[in-house]
C-alpha cells in the first residue's frame, strides 16, 4: 500500500458555502423528483374527489321526486256501476277506468287556482305519472268504503316534468319530444308557483321495485336490495364456515406435501381470476347442469361465495397466524389435544381479525356486478319484494348493482340519476360495513 | 306412504336429518355416563366426544349422500329420458339440450297442475296429446309453453316425472335409514374404552381437509365447464378462424365470423391505455409514500388511494359512460362547438374513455403493491448510498428502484392482468364495435364484453354463437392466469433475495 501515490486534493474554486453548478443542478433534480412524486398523489386524489363529487352532485336529486296534490272525487258512477260496494265489482274497472277521474280531478284543480289554459284535461292529466291511476286503484281496492268521497292525493309526476323542475329538461330540449309540450310547461311553472307541484323526499326510491321504460319516475332500488341482502345471506352462510375451516386446515394441520402446495397455489390464483370466469362457471355448472332457477339470488350467492373464498381464506389464515405460538404451546402443555388447542384457543383469538377479513370480501361481493349478469339477473323486472325467506332465495330477482347496470343502459336519461342515486346507497353499504371492520379490528385487536 | 315420502323436500330433509343428530347427540352422551356407571372419569372421553361422535356419524354420511344424490341424479334421469325422444325431432335449428329443455318445462307443468289441482295424480300420468290440448291446459294453471307438444315430448316429460319422484323418494329413504343407521352404529360403539375424542377429531380434520380442497374444486369445475363447451364449440367452429381469423361478426341466423383477434386487440389496446395512466402515477405516488412522505401524511393519503381500489367497479363503469366519455367527446368531438375545435371522436364510449377510467382504478393497485415492494429494499443498501454522497431522487434512482424492479415488474403484471379481465367499465365505456384500429378515439370491443353480450339475454347451448362465450372465457382464463404465475414467480423471488 505505501507505493500507492498520495491522492492529490482537488483545489476547489470559489467558497464551500456556495453551491457550484453541478450541486445546483442535482438539487434541482431532487426536487423535481420529489414534485413528480406530490404530483402523483396529487392526481390520485383528485380523481377520487372528482368520482365522489360526481356520484354525489348527480346522484342526490334521485331521493327527490316531484309530487302534485290533487283532490280527486272517487265517483260512484264510475268505480261501482251497481253501487253495492261488492269488492269484486270494484276490482273489475282497471286502470283505464281511473283515467277520467284525474283527469276530473286535475281540471277542478286547474279551475280553482284560476290558472288559463287551452290544455285538455286529458293533457293536464298526461303530466303525472302513467303510474298514477295504479295508485288510485289500489288505495280504492284498500279502501271500498271511500268511494263517493273526494280524496287528496299525493301522485308522482311524469318524469319530464320531474326533469323539468330538477334542470336536466329544458324548453330547448322538448322540442321534438312527444311527451310534453311548451303549453303542459307553462302549466307546470303555474302549479309549481301555487305550491301544487313540488319537490319532496322520496322514500319510495329507497324501498320500492324497479319500473318499467317508459316510468323512470316510479323506479326504486328496494327489490333489488333485498335480492343483494339474500345473497350476501348465502355467501356469509356458505364462505365464512369454509373459509375459517380451509384456514384451520392449512394454516395448523396441513402436512408439508405437494398436495398442500397444490392447494395453496390454487387459492393465491382463484383470487386473481377474473370475476366474469365465476360467472361463466356460475352459468355453466349451477344453471345448465344442476337447472337451479335462472336469475335466482340462491344462485347469485354460491357464485359470489366462490369468488370470495379466496379472500376469506387469505384473511383467516393471517389472523390465524398472528396468534403467537406460545398460546398453542401453553394449551398443549395442559394437556389439550391439537384439536382442542385450535378450537378453544387459537381460534377465539384470532375471531376479530377473521370477522373483518369476512366483512371485507362481503363488502366486496356486494359491490361485484359481472357474474350476476351472467346468471341472468339484469334485464327484467322484479316487481314484487320477496314474501318468504325461500323465495328470496329462489324467484328471480337483481341486485343492487346489477340494477345500477340496468339503469345504465336503458335510453330515457331519466334513469342515469337513478343509477348515479343507488350508486350513492351502494356505497353507503360498502362504507359502512368498511367502517364495521375498522371499528372491530380496532377495538379487538391484540398486539402480542 | 308415498305421498309422505314425496311431500319431503330437501330442505326438511336436511333439517330432519340436523335434528336426529341433536337427538342423537344427546341420547349418546347421557349413555356413554350410564355405561360407565354414571362416573364420567371411567370414560376414555369427556362424555361430549361421545356424543359428537353420535352425530358426526348421523349427519355426515347422509349429509354427503344427499349432496352426491343431488348432482347425480339429473344426469341419469336425461340420460334415461333422452333414449325415448326419437332422432329426426333433434333437427337443424333444435338439439337435444332444446327438447330436453322443453320436456322439463312440460314436466314442471305437469306438476303444477297437479299440486293446483287441475289434474289427479293418475290424469297426469295417463295424460296423452292426442286427446287432450296439454299446451292450453298447462297455459291454464300458468305454465306457459313456445309450441304445442308433441307426443314424444309429452311421453317423456311422463317419464321424466315419474323417474324423478321415484328417485326423490328412494333418496329420502336411503338418505334416512344412513342417517339412522349411523345413530345405530354410534350407539353401539359407545363403551368406556371407545377412544371418542381421536374418533371425533380425525373426522372434524377430514371435514376440514375437504373444505380446504373445495378450491381445487373450484379450479377444475371452472377449467373442465369451459373446456367441455369450448369442445363443442370447435366442433361447430372451425379453431383456425377462431385464433387467426380477422373479423368478428356474430350472427343469430348462423354463418358467423367469430375471431378472437379484434378482441382481443381490443382488450390489450385498452389495457396498455389503462397501465400508460395507472403505472408512472402509481409507481410515482409509491416512491413519495414510502421514501419522502412524513408518517402522517403516509396515514392520510395511503388509504385514500386505497378507496380507489374498494369502489366497485360498476361505478367506475357509469363514470366512464356518463361522465368521462361525454368530457372527451366535449374536448375531442363536436368540431367547432367541441373546446379544441376538432373532430376526432364521435361517441362517448372509446378506447380512450374506457382505457382512462380503468387506469383511475389500477392506480392504487401498482401504488400499493410497489410501496410494500420499496419498503421492503433492506435500508442498508440506501444508507450505502447515501454515505457515497448520492442525493436521495439518485439514490431512488440508482439503487432503490434497481433492486426493487423485479417485484415492481411483478406488480404490473398483476395489474395488466386485473386489466384484462375486468369487466364493468368496459362494458359500459369501450363500445360494441370489433375492429382492429389504431385510433383511440374509436369504439372497440373486448373479451369480456363479447362475453357478456353472448351470454345474456336467451342463451341457445347449441349454438356457435353462444359457445364462442366459453371459448373466450377459456382464453381470457389462460392469459390471466399466465400473467398471475409469472407475476408471482418474480415477485416470489424477489422477496427470497432480501430475506
Amino acid at each position: 500500500m505505501t507505493d500507492m501515490p498520495t491522492p492529490q486534493p482537488i483545489p476547489r474554486k470559489g467558497s464551500l458555502l456556495v453551491q457550484d453548478a453541478r450541486t445546483v443542478k442535482r438539487n434541482r433534480a431532487e426536487a423535481r423528483f420529489k414534485m413528480y412524486g406530490i404530483i402523483a398523489i396529487s392526481m390520485g386524489l383528485l380523481m377520487l374527489l372528482i368520482l365522489l363529487t360526481t356520484i354525489i352532485g348527480r346522484g342526490t336529486s334521485a331521493f327527490q321526486q316531484t309530487f302534485v296534490s290533487l283532490n280527486v272525487p272517487l265517483l260512484a258512477e264510475k268505480l261501482d256501476k251497481k253501487g253495492n260496494r261488492d269488492i269484486e265489482d270494484i276490482k273489475k274497472v282497471s286502470t283505464f277506468g281511473y283515467a277520467p277521474l284525474l283527469q276530473a280531478g286535475f281540471e277542478q284543480k286547474v279551475a280553482d287556482l284560476g290558472i288559463a289554459t287551452d290544455l285538455k284535461p286529458k293533457d293536464m292529466a298526461n303530466l303525472l305519472s302513467k303510474d298514477a291511476a295504479a295508485t288510485l286503484r289500489d288505495f280504492v281496492l284498500a279502501n271500498p268504503d271511500q268511494i263517493g268521497e273526494t280524496v287528496v292525493f299525493e301522485f308522482l309526476a311524469q318524469s319530464r316534468v320531474d326533469g323539468y323542475l330538477k334542470g336536466r329538461v329544458t324548453r330547448d330540449s322538448i322540442e321534438n319530444d312527444k311527451n310534453i309540450s311548451a303549453a303542459q310547461l307553462d302549466l307546470v311553472d303555474a302549479l309549481v308557483a301555487d305550491g301544487t307541484l313540488a319537490k319532496k323526499f322520496n322514500i319510495s326510491f329507497i324501498t320500492g321495485a324497479d319500473a318499467s321504460d317508459a316510468r323512470p319516475e316510479a323506479a326504486g332500488i328496494g327489490v333489488a336490495m333485498m335480492g343483494s341482502l339474500a345473497m350476501m345471506l348465502v355467501v356469509l352462510a356458505l364462505a365464512l364456515p369454509i373459509g375459517v375451516a380451509a384456514s384451520i386446515y392449512l394454516e395448523e394441520f396441513a402436512p408439508k406435501n405437494w398436495i398442500t402446495d397444490v392447494i395453496e397455489v390454487n387459492i393465491a390464483n382463484l383470487a386473481a381470476v377474473p370475476s366474469i370466469v365465476f360467472g361463466i362457471l356460475g352459468l355453466a355448472v349451477f344453471i345448465n347442469y344442476m337447472h337451479l332457477p335462472n336469475s335466482a339470488p340462491l344462485v347469485g350467492g354460491l357464485v359470489l361465495t366462490l369468488m370470495t373464498l379466496p379472500t376469506i381464506i387469505i384473511s383467516t389464515r393471517a389472523s390465524l397466524k398472528a396468534v403467537p405460538p406460545s398460546i398453542r404451546d401453553a394449551a398443549l402443555g395442559v394437556g389439550a389435544s391439537k384439536m382442542q388447542s385450535v378450537f378453544h384457543h387459537v381460534l377465539p383469538l384470532a375471531a376479530p381479525g377473521i370477522l373483518t377479513g369476512t366483512i371485507i370480501g362481503l363488502a366486496q361481493a356486494l359491490g361485484e356486478t359481472a357474474p350476476l349478469l351472467l346468471i341472468g339477473m339484469v334485464g327484467f323486472i322484479a316487481s314484487n319484494p320477496p314474501e318468504t325467506i325461500a323465495e328470496g332465495l329462489l324467484s328471480p330477482n337483481s341486485a343492487m348493482p346489477a340494477q345500477i347496470y340496468e339503469w345504465a343502459k336503458r335510453a330515457d336519461p331519466a334513469f342515469y340519476e337513478r343509477a348515479w342515486g343507488g350508486i350513492i346507497i351502494l356505497l353507503v353499504f360498502l362504507i359502512t360495513m368498511n367502517a364495521i371492520a375498522v371499528l372491530l379490528r380496532r377495538r379487538f385487536e391484540r398486539r402480542w | 306412504m308415498i305421498e309422505l315420502i314425496n311431500s319431503i323436500s330437501v330442505s326438511l330433509l336436511v333439517l330432519i336429518i340436523l335434528g336426529l343428530a341433536l337427538v342423537g347427540y344427546f341420547t349418546v352422551r347421557k349413555h356413554a355416563i350410564s355405561a360407565a356407571g354414571g362416573d364420567a372419569r371411567v370414560l376414555h372421553s369427556l362424555p361430549g366426544y361421545y356424543g359428537y361422535n353420535a352425530a358426526m356419524c348421523i349427519a355426515v354420511p347422509s349429509l354427503l349422500i344427499l349432496v352426491l344424490w343431488l348432482l347425480i341424479q339429473p344426469m341419469l334421469v336425461q340420460n334415461a329420458v333422452i333414449g325415448l325422444i326419437p332422432d329426426q325431432m333433434i333437427t337443424e335449428g333444435s338439439s337435444v339440450g332444446l327438447v330436453m329443455s322443453d320436456v322439463r318445462r312440460v314436466a314442471e307443468g305437469l306438476n303444477t297442475a297437479v299440486a293446483q289441482g287441475a289434474l289427479t295424480r293418475t290424469e297426469a300420468v295417463d295424460l296423452r296429446v292426442d286427446q287432450t290440448d296439454v299446451r292450453a291446459l298447462l297455459a291454464d294453471v300458468g305454465v306457459a309453453l313456445g309450441s304445442d307438444v308433441q307426443a314424444p315430448v309429452l311421453q317423456a316429460a311422463q317419464k321424466y316425472r315419474a323417474l324423478t319422484a321415484t328417485g326423490a323418494a328412494t333418496m329420502v329413504v336411503v338418505v334416512l335409514a344412513i342417517a339412522v343407521l349411523g345413530f345405530a352404529l354410534a350407539f353401539r360403539m359407545t363403551h368406556p374404552a371407545f377412544r371418542a375424542r381421536n374418533t371425533v377429531e380425525a373426522g372434524v380434520k377430514a371435514l376440514l381437509m375437504i373444505a380446504a380442497s373445495l378450491a381445487i374444486l373450484t379450479t377444475v369445475g371452472i377449467v373442465l365447464s369451459m373446456i367441455f363447451e369450448s369442445r363443442n364449440f370447435f366442433q361447430l367452429h372451425d379453431w383456425k378462424d377462431f385464433f387467426f381469423g380477422t373479423s368478428w361478426a356474430p350472427n343469430f341466423r348462423g354463418n358467423s365470423d367469430l375471431a378472437i383477434l379484434p378482441l382481443l386487440w381490443g382488450t390489450l389496446y385498452i389495457s396498455v391505455i389503462a397501465l400508460m395512466v395507472a403505472v408512472p402515477i402509481g409507481l410515482f405516488a409509491a416512491i413519495y409514500l414510502s421514501e419522502y412522505a412524513g408518517p402522517k401524511v403516509r396515514a392520510v393519503a395511503k388509504p385514500l388511494l386505497e378507496i380507489l381500489a374498494g369502489i366497485p367497479t360498476i361505478v367506475y363503469g357509469l363514470f366512464a359512460l356518463l361522465t368521462v366519455g361525454p368530457f372527451l367527446v366535449n374536448l375531442f368531438g363536436r368540431g367547432e362547438n367541441g373546446v379544441l375545435g376538432v373532430e376526432w371522436m364521435s361517441g362517448a364510449t372509446s378506447v380512450l374513455t374506457a382505457g382512462l377510467v380503468m387506469g383511475i382504478m389500477l392506480i392504487p393497485f401498482v401504488s400499493s403493491l410497489s410501496d410494500d415492494i420499496i419498503n421492503a429494499v433492506p435500508q442498508s443498501l440506501r444508507d450505502g448510498s447515501f454515505g457515497l454522497g448520492a442525493t436521495h431522487s439518485e439514490t431512488v434512482r440508482q439503487v432503490v428502484l434497481p433492486a426493487a424492479l423485479p417485484g415492481i415488474v411483478g406488480a404490473i403484471l398483476l395489474a395488466a392482468s386485473r386489466a384484462i379481465g375486468e369487466t364493468m367499465i368496459v362494458v359500459l365505456g369501450a363500445g360494441a364495435i370489433a375492429r382492429i384500429s389504431g385510433n383511440p378515439f374509436e369504439a372497440m370491443t373486448t373479451i369480456t364484453t363479447r362475453i357478456v353480450s353472448q351470454l345474456t339475454g336467451d342463451t341457445d347451448f347449441a349454438s356457435p354463437e353462444t359457445l364462442v362465450a366459453f371459448a373466450l372465457g377459456l382464453t381470457l382464463f389462460v392469459l390471466t392466469l399466465g400473467l398471475n404465475v409469472v407475476a408471482l414467480i418474480i415477485v416470489r423471488k424477489y422477496r427470497e433475495q432480501y430475506e
